[in-house]
């Protein structure tokens, strides 16, 4: 009952975060959302007792993903400007 | 305003395809036939503690081969789009980093680094494996790529323990084609004592292998777009 209760609340936050991070007008701002948009889903696969596919979840989606969109929009920004 | 009303009747459509298969669901009571085999007649058959261990690298051990060359293909897909010139990366201002991540990065960078073969050796006993060991330490190396930006780290390096463990997971397999079961069969060397560090045949030294892989293939990808960032 009370991992229910957590996913619940788990999976709204997703909501949340996902859709900061879709309409958030600064740009850091969205690429962090996206980030923790991940780490509450490799918390969400943990309570569902999938602990190999949480752990790829966390260092790949919030770890490296959001590190390859910051050094992507630092060139973007250098090309701009 | 259209634009919007559009967009509403898309999703309103796509939650009517997919109410069918929402209100018809129920949880699985019961393992299906093939899940029920693979828990049933896994630990002996592969000795793997890990069962998810079992079905990645000797049940559907070739589509791990694929998964590794297709992240092999990507990674030098943006080495390929993204070459440095030689000394590029030597003209560039840097903010020197502060005192607390130069000081976290220089303790922690060694225990996530160790951290990540703990995950890929241990691979068949708890929860982890190659893909995870390998993503670990490609974070181990960002974090040290923040705090001393002007690091050089060796390509050569990089690339040499890609190439190598890539062809050594090849060789396994096709090992198991001459003196086991199959290709990637693991019972080249014996299965051990259940749970054990030694056990689950050639397991141990596959998930090495696609760890440093994985490992390498994502620190190729960091470090180019890193190397790459002064460039206009």
């Amino acid at each position: 009952m009370i991992n229910l209760i957590i996913a619940i609340v788990i999976g709204v936050l997703i909501l949340i975060m996902a859709i900061i991070a879709v309409h958030h007008k600064n740009i850091v701002v969205g690429i962090i959302a996206a980030g923790v948009v991940s780490l509450f889903a490799s918390i969400l696969y943990l309570l569902l007792a999938a602990p190999d596919v949480a752990m790829t979840e966390a260092a790949i989606g919030s770890g490296l993903s959001t590190i390859i969109f910051f050094y992507v929009l630092n060139k973007i920004k250098r090309q701009n400007g | 305003m259209v634009k919007n009303s559009l967009i509403f009747i898309v999703l309103i459509g796509f939650a009517v395809l997919l109410a069918d298969l929402f209100v018809g669901f129920n949880g699985n009571t019961d393992l299906n036939t093939l899940a029920n085999h693979y828990a049933v007649s896994g630990p002996e058959e592969v000795g793997s503690a890990n069962l998810v261990t079992a079905v990645v690298i000797t049940y559907r051990g070739v589509d791990t081969l694929g998964e590794v060359t297709i992240l092999f293909l990507a990674a030098a897909i943006v080495s390929f789009l993204l070459k440095v010139e030689a000394g590029a990366s030597l003209n560039r201002k840097l903010r020197s980093t502060s005192e607390i991540l130069d000081t976290a990065s220089r303790i922690l960078v060694p225990v996530i680094f160790l951290f990540g073969i703990y995950v890929f050796i241990n691979g068949h006993l708890s929860p982890g494996g190659g893909f995870q060991g390998g993503a670990i330490i490609a974070s181990g190396l960002v974090l040290m790529l923040l705090a001393q930006p002007a690091k050089e780290v060796g390509h050569k390096l990089i690339t040499l323990v890609e190439s190598i463990s890539g062809i050594s997971f090849v060789l396994i397999g096709v090992a198991g084609v001459l003196f086991a079961a199959g290709f990637l069969d693991n019972k080249l060397l014996s299965l051990g004592k259940f749970g054990t560090i030694f056990s689950a045949g050639v397991i141990p030294i596959i998930y090495i292998f696609v760890g440093l892989k994985v490992g390498a293939e994502l620190s190729g990808i960091i470090t180019n777009l890193h190397e790459n960032q002064n460039e206009a």
